[in-house]
């Protein structure tokens, strides 16, 4: 009964001093928005990452050459080339976890099409690197090992190029382009894959069999060299001895002895994965420690607004203590008014987040998740900080004396 | 056969001093004083002789510095500050000089306040107060707050939330002291009435007529009483 009407009187009280409650609410607002907003950027980048590496394929690995990015495909700028042709095939023979292995050869070349242009990477690619890559067509499907071979030309085109170089509605398998001014038929189109972890647009590139880019388009440093290798595996319980294996067997070809370190580096999904997912999470603590400190000052704010109350409202203290109240009855009262603005901010905080949260996929196009978790935690930690930082004044009111609090001016 | 009753107050050479910085202030030298149940008492003395400062030690807001206050038999110097609470919720009325509502409150909820401490149900502390308010003359004015009522108007209020709980003492320092007569006789009426019914009344004044309501008269000096003489024959009841 006592709680129920404390509160009652808190509600009406923070009511009359509508734009002081509102602005130390602010604090709080700011705090449990920032949290939720944050956490849910943080939980969308996450997943977004998640689903990425996922689609690259689980069970890929993939080696460079030491001294090139850890992305690779952005090209061995300068480095020696020291894989091969030779490497791959030799790795699918010897190391017998793997179920297949493929290459590629990359340069940013010219690709016209009627009398638009555009410029992109083109990739040459075995045959095997499509399927290791495992990824989908919107149209048209891969070339094969005939077009391998005989060194056809004929090209897959990523969604970017085909905006660029088609009108809309126009069909681009089975049209003519050329690259680098040489004629290739158009063979396939890829689904939509997005923007890399990396940032890179994986939708602008151009995929020709190997054997055309190093004879007719590319060129390569010396005959069979390749920019990376993939391999992959049946089970991703085996990429462990395939990476144990694909090391000894790569030292064995490149003559290293005992103590020269790899002249090659070689990454599973799992490991990018890793690396990704713990960037995101990184940025997700630091993101909490920033809302976690705007919750602070709106608890400062908090303890401020009721110390002013509680000296404006000395002789109404005194009032009832003199009719009876007891001092766990002025403290219950300092405190529901501490907790309601913890509720009443929390409140306001949760639905100002879900919004800044929907915004920033709106606006900026970021994907975000608002987690539930998140929405929970923050609103009892605003709560919490509310009944945190009212303690002090709540303590201060109710160790009043009456008669002092009476005769307060 | 006499019936023996158990003072309402007895008080025993109570002194309070004061400290402000060096200077020691003796509001108290040395006051004791008996009061029995039922009594209606003035207390007189010119300003700063000590009135208020014992009325707020009889109304359990403040505790003598040396000397004893029992209140029914109780001895206050040793209860703690909730028991003291307890005290003044529901034995003691207080009523003071500058009305002490509470603002931008509605009479009903000033006049409900120590039925609100006691932790009775709303509707019940609501009907209460309203018969408070009722008894003091100001039915239909239950929802005012106090900014839109009289000086005479805010005293009742404040009156009536020194009776709603029926306690057995009303404490009255100054109740007319900012008034003008017309309702500075309401409210001598209304506490007149409330003593015919049995309550003890004590009440501090300058003024006599006000002190002439009394039956007993006490005047205090620099903190000691001058004077205590009985104005009125006491009238006693109910000798069945
Ligand atoms: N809180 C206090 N601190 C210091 N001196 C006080 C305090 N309260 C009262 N006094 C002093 O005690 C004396 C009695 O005060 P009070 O009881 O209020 O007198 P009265 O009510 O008879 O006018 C006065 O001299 C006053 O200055
Ligand atoms: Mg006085």
């Amino acid at each position: 009964m006592f709680t129920w009407l404390t509160i009652v009187t808190a509600l009406r009280i923070l009511r009359r001093n509508r734009l002081r409650a509102g602005l130390t609410l602010l604090g709080i607002v700011i705090g449990v928005a920032a949290v939720i907003a944050m956490v849910s950027i943080g939980e969308g980048a996450k997943q977004a990452v998640q689903k990425q590496i996922a689609s690259m394929g689980t069970n890929v690995i993939l080696i460079w050459p030491s001294g090139t990015t850890v992305g690779g495909v952005r090209g061995a700028q300068g480095g020696a080339v020291t894989l091969t042709v030779g490497d791959a095939v030799d790795l699918k023979k010897k190391v017998h976890v793997l179920t297949d292995t493929g290459w590629y050869t990359r340069g940013a070349m010219q690709i016209v099409n009627g009398s638009q242009n555009w410029n992109c990477s083109v990739y040459g690619t075995s045959p095997s690197y499509l399927t290791i890559r495992d990824w989908s067509y919107s149209s048209g499907g891969a070339f094969t090992q005939a077009d391998l071979d005989s060194a056809a030309r004929v090209a897959i085109l990523g969604q970017t190029v085909v905006e660029n170089l088609f009108d809309h509605g126009e069909e681009p398998v089975g049209a003519a382009i050329r690259i680098n001014n040489v004629p290739f038929r158009v063979i396939g189109v890829f689904s939509p894959k997005g923007q890399s972890a990396q940032g890179w647009d994986q939708d602008d590139v151009v995929f020709i069999p190997y054997s055309t880019a190093e004879r007719k388009v590319l060129g390569t440093q010396f005959l069979g060299s390749v920019g990376a290798i993939a391999a992959s595996t049946a089970r991703s319980e085996d990429l462990e001895t395939a990476v144990e294996d694909i090391r000894s067997v790569m030292r064995a070809r490149h003559r290293l002895q005992g103590e020269q370190p790899d002249d090659f580096t070689i990454r599973t999904q799992v490991d990018m994965g890793k690396v990704q997912e713990g960037t995101s999470e990184t940025l997700t603590v630091m993101l909490m420690v920033i809302a976690s400190v705007s919750l602070l000052v709106g608890g400062i704010g908090i303890m401020n607004i009721l110390l002013v109350s509680v000296t404006e409202r000395t002789r109404e203290i005194g009032i009832r203590m003199a009719v009876g109240a007891k001092r766990v009855h002025i403290m219950t009262q300092f405190l529901i008014e501490a907790m309601t603005l913890g509720v009443v901010g929390g409140f306001i905080g949760v639905l100002v987040g879900i919004l800044a949260a929907r915004l920033t996929t709106i606006i900026a196009g970021w994907p975000t998740i608002i987690s539930s978790d998140a929405v929970v935690i923050a609103f009892i930690f605003s709560v919490a900080v509310g009944l945190f930082f009212g303690l002090y004044p709540a303590n201060k009111a109710a160790r009043l004396n009456p008669i002092e609090a009476l005769r307060y001016e | 056969m006499a019936v023996i009753v158990n003072p309402l107050i007895v008080c025993q050479d109570m002194w309070k001093v004061y400290r402000v910085g060096d200077v020691t202030v003796q509001a108290l030298r040395g006051v004791s004083l008996t009061i029995e149940q039922g009594e209606f008492v003035a207390i007189m003395g010119s300003s700063g002789s000590g009135k208020s400062t014992l009325m707020n030690i009889l109304g359990c807001l403040d505790k003598p510095s040396q000397g004893h206050y029992w209140l029914d038999g109780a001895d206050t110097g040793s209860l703690r500050s909730d028991q003291l609470a307890e005290i003044r919720n529901q034995q003691i009325g207080f009523v003071f000089q500058s009305f002490n509502l509470i603002p931008r409150t509605s009479a009903l909820e000033n006049a409900q306040l120590p039925l609100f401490y006691r932790g009775l149900p709303l509707r019940q502390q609501r009907a209460l107060a309203a018969a408070a308010l009722e008894r003091v003359g100001l039915r239909g004015r239950e929802e005012h707050s106090p900014t839109q009522l009289s000086g005479g108007q805010q005293q009742r209020v404040a009156i009536a939330r020194a009776l709603v709980a029926t306690p057995s003492l009303l404490l009255a320092d100054e109740p007319t002291g900012n008034l003008d007569t017309q309702s500075s006789r309401e409210i001598m009426d209304i506490l007149s009435a409330l003593n015919q019914e049995g309550m003890t009344v004590i009440l501090v004044t300058h003024e006599n007529d006000v002190a002439a309501c009394a039956a007993r008269e006490v005047v205090i000096k620099d903190g000691q009483i001058q004077s205590d003489r009985v104005t009125k024959a006491k009238i006693h009841v109910a000798e069945a």
